[in-house]
């Protein structure tokens, strides 16, 4: 598919490979080395800004340190939002991981000349744009809320399947599928769905007209970080919640 | 590719993320109507208004990226070639 697109691509630095990917076999199994590229990447450059923010502290923060606070205060509130005062604490490095890893990934796509680094095969982007990441994320994000129920309410988390009417058990192990599956989907579709607009504008007019579509896909990529952590958190504020002993 | 294989997953494509669009677009359009007139009620809650409409845009906004998934798969990724 849009081969159309090969002649031009010396040129314009706008490729479309949407399902070629640089293939690391490890063991039996074969990964996409250009996701891990790039998350490490990320990984990097969150524990680098992390160390500078933590290195030297002072009791009236300035730059780094500053940046990292506000950061932190962002995630607690969103954490505290969702989970509610008493229970969030625990649950705000799992939130704000999620938030940040997210968040790095999106922009480092949308903002780093990722496809100047040629590679064997398939292209360099953002981490987020491959299935396999976001429903690993997902998938972490289903154990996270299991882990609070279970521990919170014991054998009791169960039992909320059934309230308010036992009628509702089906469609409540449903949502169990359907939650990861949405989620997972719905930061995988955004994201490609905002680098292929840019790739197919940057393929018809290389110059300008691309640039408020890239902003709007700079909008949306933050906004859909701070969705997942939402969800993720009203998920495990909810798996925790418990009708009998509200106060 | 089998050429009526590829005319298909064309059309179905197309079809998938054109018919996704129409209910959330209605969707999004009335959740930005309403925020507006309630915008226009309270000016003072502007700010809260705005965060929860973008918020629920986004959710609204899913539905369609999950017919684009499933074009994109029809395109790039295609089960029975």
């Amino acid at each position: 598919m849009l081969d159309v697109a090969t002649p031009l691509n010396s040129l314009l630095v706008a490729e479309l490979e949407v399902g070629k990917h640089f293939y690391w076999e490890i063991g039996n199994f074969k990964v996409h080395g250009q996701v891990f590229l790039t998350s490490w990447f990320v990984i990097a450059l969150l524990v680098i800004a992390s160390l500078l923010a933590t290195r030297n502290l002072q009791r009236v923060p300035s730059g780094m340190q500053n940046f990292m606070e506000y950061a932190l205060e962002f995630v607690r509130d969103l954490a505290k939002n969702q989970i509610g005062e008493k229970e969030y604490r625990p649950w705000v490095p799992f939130v704000g991981t999620l938030f940040l890893f997210i968040f790095v990934s999106n922009w480092s796509g949308a903002l780093l000349p990722w496809h100047l680094i040629q590679i064997p095969e398939g292209e360099l982007a953002a981490p987020t744009n491959d299935i396999n990441t976001t429903v690993a994320l997902a998938l972490l994000t289903s154990l996270a809320y299991f882990y609070a129920g279970l521990s919170k309410l014991g054998l009791g988390y169960f039992a909320k399947y059934a309230e308010p009417t036992p009628v509702l058990v089906p469609l409540k192990i449903l949502e169990d599928f359907t939650k990861p599956l949405s989620l997972s989907f719905r930061l995988f579709g955004n994201i490609l769905a905002d680098e292929l607009v840019v790739g197919v504008l940057v393929l018809l007019v290389p110059l300008f007209v691309p640039l408020p579509v890239m902003a709007l896909g700079l909008f949306t990529s933050a906004i859909q970080a701070l969705i997942f952590a939402t969800l993720a958190a009203a998920y495990i504020g909810e798996a925790m919640e418990d009708e009998h002993h509200e106060e | 590719m089998d050429p009526i294989i590829a005319a298909a997953s064309v059309i179905a494509a197309s079809l998938a993320v054109g018919l996704a669009a129409i209910g959330p677009g209605i969707g999004q359009g009335n959740a930005a109507g309403q925020a507006v007139e309630g915008i226009a009620r309270q000016p003072e809650a502007e700010g809260k208004i705005r965060g929860t409409l973008l918020l629920s845009l986004a959710f609204m906004e899913a539905l369609t990226i999950y017919g684009l998934v499933v074009s994109l798969v029809l395109l790039f990724a295609n089960p029975f070639s």
